[in-house]
């Protein structure tokens, strides 16, 4: 028997950490989200710039830029000394994945506003209710950043997978760096909110009315995407239980058979997985008609998995 | 890790066969550095070991390690948290923005957030020992169980300890070569 007894009550770190609640997993899910659309509109327009693309997914890229500042919003809501944030730009650390991920938040502006505006038509300017009604100086700085971005398209697809990656991949190893959390410290952390970002990338933009054929690029990515992301999920609780010692077995136990069992089966693995999965194969041949009913599934299950991952590693020991 | 060549290297020294758990030492640290209510720079572990009745216990202070692998400070985005005089880890409160990204980073649950929106830890006192004083807890220690001092300077009272008695180190797995030794 050992019994420790602690003599402290520190805000935040007792009884259990309780430093991160739901802001943090709202922005992991809005970072993994954009770095998944950037990715995919990025390849998307492969075909060449504008044509052959249905207008939902010329304009898809923008979504990128509202959705992470939706989530930079929620992280500037987490801090504790809001009035220090222009801190994460006068220094830049290499050993920080916070630092690495401030300073490519920046960059994903505008990487994602030039692919969006490579992508638009003259049609589009012309007839969409915010570019139409431009004059003068703002018409020409359009014209011209379309320019620029129509003249380097290949550089700027280029710029939004790498930058994708980087964004869905950093808020795993962020986590994952985290050594003192046993339930975070696994690099498998990075690969899987990336195939995650991925696929709720995929399924943010199938809410939308695209091209048949564009949904069903799309959505076999999206199959393919989940297929890994539940590889990649059995991998993560065989490395903790295998290899995370005393401390990485009670944190997997948190999921098989634990505090977290219900939630993370139920909301990430049936619903937000296999669900989608199912549907959208099925989808894939026909036997169902293209719904809403995967993608808001899979959504629901992108955030859930980073909600409860977030509570799971403050709440193991 | 960053440590080569520190003229000096502060280190602390606890001994748990002196501790009796009094919570002098937190007392004189909250005192000292105006410690908030409920933030803890120092506190009270008590590990109770065995079968009754054959039981043993150890009492220790613990504090921040001031590791010279700090994960606090590999992950703190602005620098705020850095290594200091003596190989010390220290927080600089003007950088802080308040992300408790150190916190999460911390083995040693040694970091707390401050009512004005900084992390604050042990500071080992340096503004006492830059006087040629010892931190607080050392000095409002009954029993003496603290000992304080320069590890490069192989008269002080620290090194003397740690050569006459093998030590202890708290979650040495986590690579973090803490610069708080614990005599059992």
């Amino acid at each position: 028997m050992v019994e420790v007894e602690i003599f402290r009550n520190s805000a935040s770190i007792d009884p259990q950490l309780h430093i991160w609640g739901w802001e943090i997993p709202v922005y992991l899910f809005l970072g993994g989200l954009t770095g998944g659309i950037m990715i995919l509109t990025a390849v998307a327009g492969r075909r060449g710039a504008g044509l052959g693309l249905s207008r939902a997914m010329r304009l898809l890229p923008f979504a990128a830029p509202l959705l992470l500042s939706l989530g930079m919003g929620a992280l500037f809501l987490d801090l504790e000394y809001k009035l220090h944030v222009f801190r994460f730009y006068t220094a830049m650390k290499p050993t920080s994945p916070m630092s690495w991920g401030s300073w490519l938040l920046l960059l994903i502006y505008p990487a994602t506003v030039l692919l969006g505006l490579a992508r638009l038509t003259d049609e589009d300017v012309a007839t969409l209710p915010l570019l139409r009604s431009l004059r003068g100086r703002t018409a020409d700085t359009l014209a011209r950043l379309r320019a620029f971005g129509t003249a380097n398209v290949g550089t700027v697809e280029t710029a939004n997978v790498i930058l994708g990656i980087a964004l869905g991949g950093y808020t795993g190893i962020l986590l994952g760096t985290l050594g003192a959390r046993a339930l975070w410290s696994s690099v498998l952390l990075g690969p899987l909110f990336l195939v995650s970002g991925l696929s709720t990338g995929a399924a943010f933009m199938m809410l939308f009315h695209l091209g048949h054929e564009e949904h069903a690029t799309l959505r076999r990515w999206d199959i393919a995407a989940i297929v890994v992301e539940l590889l990649l999920l059995g991998l993560f609780f065989v490395e903790l239980a295998s290899s995370g010692g005393a401390k990485g077995r009670a944190a997997a136990a948190l999921f098989f058979g634990g505090g977290y069992t219900a939630v993370f089966w139920s909301l990430v693995v049936v619903a937000g997985l296999a669900a989608p999965l199912a549907i959208e194969i099925a989808e894939g041949r026909k036997w169902l008609r293209p719904a809403i009913a995967a993608p808001a599934l899979l959504l629901v299950g992108g955030l859930s998995l980073r909600w409860i991952f977030v509570l799971a590693g403050q709440a193991a020991v | 890790m960053l440590l080569k060549n520190y003229r000096k290297r502060y280190a602390m020294v606890m001994d748990t066969r002196r501790c009796v758990g009094c919570q002098a030492c937190v007392l004189a640290c909250k005192a000292e550095n105006g410690v908030p209510h409920n933030g803890y720079r120092d506190w009270i572990v008590t590990e109770t070991k065995g079968e009754f009745p054959h039981l043993s216990m150890e009492i220790r202070s613990e504090r921040c390690m001031h590791c010279t692998n700090a994960p606090c400070v590999t992950n703190c985005p602005t620098g705020a948290s850095h290594y200091s005089k003596g190989g010390t880890v220290q927080s600089d409160r003007a950088l802080c923005t308040g992300c408790k990204a150190c916190i999460a980073a911390c083995p040693y649950d040694a970091r707390y957030v401050h009512p004005d929106g900084f992390v604050d830890k042990c500071t080992f006192c340096m503004h006492r020992v830059e006087r040629g004083a010892n931190p607080a807890c050392v000095e409002g220690c009954p029993t003496k169980a603290l000992a304080f001092g320069d590890l490069n300077d192989s008269a002080s009272e620290v090194a003397r300890l740690l050569r006459e008695n093998p030590p202890k180190l708290l979650s040495p797995e986590e690579g973090t070569e803490p610069n708080l030794y614990f005599l059992i």
